[in-house]
């Protein structure tokens, strides 16, 4: 059986998609593509179906905040992270998110297994993903307050409920959805 | 949580790339299960065979499982979280917490993770200890699962004869790190501390008698019709399938994919050691069964023949002073080590403000960790993939069609920790 060759996957996106790439960088060996936000799911489809890549394996999605540097293009990074079994090698996609918008087009019809990666995102950052099929929380409580993994969200100090407050605490809680 | 009704509007939309529907994805019961036509029915935290707290909440056709549900998140404990508020080092111990059936696996993860990120080397001999105490935990991880998943289905007495085994091996890290369960071993730059005399005599005389415990263990299932009629034909997943949810590990393989990345991205000097990566065909609850048996024998390989390449005498973590404290001998000789000392314990080390991503072979899977600096001396985010969050998610694809009673070997075949998938 004989393979494909293997492509540059960084210079066939550039090649194909020529307005998604906006940086690449590398840091210990590993690649970033820095990814245009409304390209995402292209991109990924791209890394997924072209021989040579075949990116086939969604490995992580993650998020992070740049709070209160604000030292990157946008408040939010989401990080994909796609294997690619067949080459052996994994590469790294990054698309800014900014504060005021925090809105990303979802990759679940690229990889199922991106559902549940998102919904976390969703729950913990407060990024939300457009076209994500199941956008409830997933770690946290349905009637939590905020999203914990934002860096200004504060550690602990959460008061703790006594019959003496808790009709305090009660009136600043949030309804549970429906 | 509660119910969510279907929308209809989103009903006429076609998913056009992934042959699957996102229909399924949804997360919700049919629209059968409104007018009592079939029933819900709730399924945990508190059950027995949900291997910790895990909710499913089933819509049940008579017996047959129409659709499941899954809830997670009571094990929550905010672990990202904390670890951004900790020096490097000190996050270490909270890994532990994490899967707590294979501490050692987290806490080697995140050290991986942070010598990539700030360019620490590892000492050859700390990755041959590194690699037996892997491979330890490995298989201290399977012996819960066999047993638990026996018991799950009525065969009571593997789970004693398993648990036997597994306290060997808690000894054993007990010897070498003073703890049983939250070892915190692994340290970045090496391990904490070197092994201990009674711990290579124990080693000793546990692998020399575990090959035949596993036969045994095998004797009483592999073969047993009981075990056969309950687990074969059950919980397939083809491995397309398996793939697009992101199921790793055992799981694959026992769809036959070969992929373990031991043998395919080797980390920690696993390409100098010969074995096998065992693979199953159907998919099923027994070739996922099969392989974790078969992946005993294959860890006993690998730490005999980590055993003969150890040296013992030698060092066990790095010296690289910047990151690494100095031994406790040192700080009465030289004025630079009470420094080190000082500075390593009170601030910690700096890390540059930049990602990094690993992954390793956990026993349950691709367990992978993102870890991002901030140029200070911790974490602006740390995020852990866990296999069994991803085989949560994968969970309603092996179940739908199958009995109520199959759905308890199937959340046993795919070995879930909820302390993994929660974090």
């Amino acid at each position: 059986m004989s393979l494909p060759q293997p492509k540059d996957p960084v210079e066939s996106v550039k090649a194909a998609l020529p307005t998604a790439v906006l940086d690449v960088t590398a840091f210990r060996g590993d690649t970033t593509l820095v990814v245009a936000p409304e390209q995402i799911v292209a991109v990924c489809k791209y890394l997924r179906d072209t021989p040579g890549l075949v990116y086939n394996f969604l490995s992580d999605i993650s998020a992070v905040d740049y709070y209160p540097e604000y030292n990157r293009p946008g408040r939010f990074g989401v990080v994909y992270h796609l294997l690619s079994m067949l080459y052996k090698r994994r590469i790294t996609l990054k698309t800014y998110v900014q504060e005021e918008e925090p809105v990303l087009d979802s990759v679940v019809s690229v990889w199922p297994a991106a559902n549940w990666l998102e919904r976390e995102i969703i729950d913990m950052m407060g990024i939300d993903f457009n076209g994500n099929p199941d956008k409830r929380r997933v770690l946290m409580p349905a009637d939590w307050n905020g999203h914990p993994h934002r860096r200004d969200y504060p550690l602990g100090y959460e008061t703790i409920m006594f019959s003496f407050n808790v009709e305090e605490i009660m009136k600043h809680k949030p309804k549970a959805t429906e | 949580m509660t119910l969510m009704t279907p929308d209809k509007s989103q009903e006429n939309q076609q998913p056009t790339q992934w042959e699957g529907s996102l229909e399924e994805l949804k997360g919700l019961v049919s629209e059968r299960a409104f007018t009592g036509e079939t029933m819900l029915l709730n399924m945990g935290p508190h059950h027995p065979s949900t291997h910790g707290v895990l909710r499913v909440l089933l819509e049940l056709d008579g017996e047959e499982i129409i659709n499941l549900l899954p809830d997670v998140g009571f094990l929550h404990t905010g672990i990202e979280k904390n670890i951004e508020h900790k020096q490097y080092e000190k996050g270490v111990t909270l890994t532990d917490r994490m899967d707590y059936l294979a501490p050692m696996n987290n806490n080697f993860s995140f050290c991986l993770a942070i010598e990539k990120l700030v360019d620490l080397d590892v000492p050859e001999r700390a990755q041959i200890m590194r690699v037996i105490c892997l491979e330890l935990t490995r298989i201290n991880s399977h012996l819960v699962w066999l047993g638990t998943h026996a018991l799950d289905m009525g065969a009571m007495s593997v789970f004693l004869y398993a648990f036997i085994q597994r306290e060997k091996i808690l000894r054993m890290f007990e010897m070498i790190s003073g703890q049983r369960l939250m070892t915190s071993y692994m340290r970045p730059g090496g391990v904490w501390r070197d092994f201990t005399d009674e711990f290579y005599t124990a080693l000793d005389s546990f692998l020399s008698v575990f090959p035949s415990k596993v036969d045994e263990f095998q004797r009483l299932l592999t073969n047993n019709p009981l075990w056969i009629d309950r687990t074969q034909g059950i919980g397939i997943i083809e491995p397309e399938t398996a793939l697009a949810w992101g199921v790793s590990g055992p799981s694959l393989r026992g769809s036959g994919v070969n992929w373990d990345l031991r043998k395919a991205m080797p980390y920690s000097g696993y390409e100098q050691y010969e074995f096998t990566v065992p693979l199953g065909e159907h998919g099923d609850v027994y070739d996922r069964f099969y392989i974790r048996i078969l992946e005993m024998y294959e860890s006993v390989k690998i730490i005999q023949q980590a055993l003969k390449k150890l040296p013992r005498k030698g060092p066990f973590r790095s010296e690289n002073r910047k990151f690494v404290p100095p031994p406790r001998a040192e700080l009465g000789r030289s004025m630079e080590a009470v420094i080190h000392h000082f500075k390593l314990w009170t601030e910690g080390f700096s890390a540059p403000d930049d990602e990094v991503y690993v992954a390793v072979e956990s026993p349950r899977g691709e367990l992978s960790v993102y870890l991002h600096g901030t140029g200070g001396t911790k974490p602006r985010r740390v995020h852990f993939k866990t296999p069994s969050f991803m085989h949560i998610a994968a969970m309603p694809v092996m179940s739908k069609g199958h009995f109520i009673a199959d759905l308890v070997a199937i959340i046993g075949s795919i070995d879930i920790v909820l302390g993994d998938c929660d974090r």
